[in-house]
């Protein structure tokens, strides 16, 4: 955690007040306020280099040498899904999952949980069997396992192929209706905001430019036409402008 | 210039015209032909023993050139007389003792080399402070060479075994130290994220991430170390020695028997080939989640 920030008393999953960081003299994050209530699927979006990573990595506690000011809170257990999957190469897939803990209980658990991700009968593989949806899926269950309050996940999809991507959302939000942590998923895809999340957040010059609740039920299709206005407003506030006529 | 300015731009303008369609049209037949060929990039199956192929031929090569006569015997022996006298020695039991006044140098000076390049890589590695008071006199003692402190060892040791072991042992233990110095300092940054992110504790993280991670460069400088223990002995024997593989093949050069030579020289190669197996056997054993060309 950056010096300057103080813990808050704990009663939305995630809150921050006034939140900066800043690199070299680039303020990233511009005193940013935002609550994110227990068991909300959050998206964050934005251009690259507009912080959002900043943000997550400061929530996730993983920028120790950014200066920084504010307020922050999350909980105890958070999980980090990256944009690679991390496993380490030398580790079965199992014993990457359980990464971090020990004992019977916890390798039952490890195994439901690469069931849960679809991985079943192959605890005993190597990471670089996997294809990159599978490491993925791998991933998932590691974080799973540790069944965290705030599951943050940085560009998680960003390296997978269309295809892919779209079961891995499936999942994802199978996994989320199941476990219901706090999500904040980073990522740059409209489309991949809209399809998963309950709320999008945009962030513009270290600011959150736009909070959107989106009120639609799940499964969403890509091809439902309420969510083009969802699509436009946040495009807009992305500063694209479509042209699909 | 404006000439010349004009005809650059003709050029360039005919060439992007005329250009992608010229590659389509010699290119679109003969690369899907060449694809279909193709056997991929990898070297292919490994052949079954095919380290031996290769010295297998050479004395193949020695055989046949003695038997044709066209080999100095008193230079180059014929392999069988290599062999004889090989057995001979072995019998009579003089080779058995210098084999094993040679092996054990070689074990005592490797062990040590081996704790002192893994226990210094592991403190410079994982601590500041040591790195501070570590690294840098490695560094300087690698740029000596080795058997140049020959001299000074044995005024300070003395010219029994002693000496001959600290030689191999630094031999030894600067390219264990180097290696794995070098691949637990130059840990995946991404790595040590997952390790905070998963709350993992300092000792859990060197055990679970730093040392497996180090591992192949660990081997890289075992394989090292290996092949420098025998070159230092060698050495070491053939110069300061009264006993041993090195002291035999010395004795032989005084009264001309080119075949006891031969036969001390084989002897090192056996060993040298020998350790290395036995390194890559452990290293194919330990890093097997490496998939690399030749697995």
């Amino acid at each position: 955690m950056a010096p300057h920030t103080e813990q808050l008393t704990r009663s939305a999953a995630v809150q921050l007040r006034g939140l900066t960081r800043s690199f070299e003299d680039r303020t990233v994050l511009d005193g940013i306020d935002l609550d994110i209530p227990a068991g909300q699927f959050v998206a964050l979006l934005g251009h690259s280099g507009s912080g959002k990573s900043t943000l997550l990595r400061a929530v996730a506690h993983l920028d120790h040498e950014v200066v920084g000011s504010g307020q922050l809170t999350a909980p105890e257990r958070v999980s980090v899904v990256f944009q690679d999957s991390r496993l380490l190469p030398w580790r079965r897939v199992l014993d990457n999952v359980l990464l971090g803990l020990d004992g019977k209980e916890a390798e039952q658990k490890g195994r439901e949980a690469l069931a849960e991700v679809g991985l079943k009968g192959r605890e005993r593989a190597w990471p670089n069997e996997l294809s990159g949806g599978e490491a993925q899926r791998a991933a998932l269950a590691r974080s799973l396992v540790r069944e965290p309050e705030l599951l943050l996940a940085d560009e998680p999809f960003g390296a997978l192929d269309a295809l892919t991507r779209i079961k891995m959302h499936t999942l994802l939000r199978e996994l989320w209706k199941r476990h219901r942590p706090s999500v904040l998923l980073v990522t740059h895809d409209v489309d991949e905001a809209i399809v998963l999340a309950d709320r999008v957040l945009v962030l513009d010059h270290g600011r959150i430019g736009l909070d959107l609740t989106i009120d639609r039920p799940h499964p969403r299709s890509y091809r439902d036409p309420l969510l083009g206005e969802y699509r436009e407003r946040l495009l807009a506030a992305l500063g694209v402008t479509e042209d699909h006529k | 210039m404006t000439t010349s300015a004009s005809t650059s731009t003709t050029t360039t303008g005919t060439t992007t015209t005329t250009l992608p369609a010229v590659a389509v049209t010699a290119d679109d037949g003969p690369r899907v032909r060449r694809r279909q060929r193709r056997r991929g990039l990898a070297p292919g199956k490994p052949w079954p023993a095919s380290r031996l192929v290769g010295p297998l031929l050479l004395i193949a090569l020695w055989a046949a050139a003695s038997a044709a006569g066209q080999l100095d015997t008193g230079a180059i022996p014929a392999p069988w007389t290599v062999l004889r006298t090989g057995v001979n020695l072995w019998t009579d039991g003089t080779l058995t003792t210098d084999v094993l006044t040679s092996l054990e140098r070689a074990a005592y000076g490797f062990a040590i080399g081996l704790t002192a390049g893994v226990t210094l890589a592991l403190a410079s590695g994982l601590t500041r402070s040591g790195e501070a008071l570590i690294d840098g006199t490695v560094q300087l003692n690698r740029a000596i060479p080795t058997l140049g402190l020959i001299p000074l060892f044995i005024l300070w040791l003395g010219i029994g075994e002693t000496f001959k072991i600290a030689i191999i042992a630094i031999v030894v233990y600067i390219p264990i130290y180097l290696n794995t110095h070098a691949a637990l300092s130059g840990i995946d940054h991404r790595f040590v994220e997952l390790a905070e992110v998963q709350g993992l504790s300092k000792v859990q993280f060197i055990r679970q991430i730093v040392i497996p991670g180090a591992l192949p460069g660990f081997f890289v400088g075992l394989r090292l170390g290996v092949t420098g223990s025998w070159l230092g002995l060698v050495v070491l024997e053939q110069i300061n020695a009264t006993s041993g593989l090195g002291y035999m093949m010395f004795q032989a050069q005084n009264y001309g028997q080119s075949d006891v030579i031969l036969v001390g020289l084989l002897i090192y190669g056996v060993f040298g080939l020998l350790s290395d197996t036995a390194v890559r056997l452990i290293e194919r054993r330990v890093l097997s989640w490496r998939r690399t060309l030749s697995s």
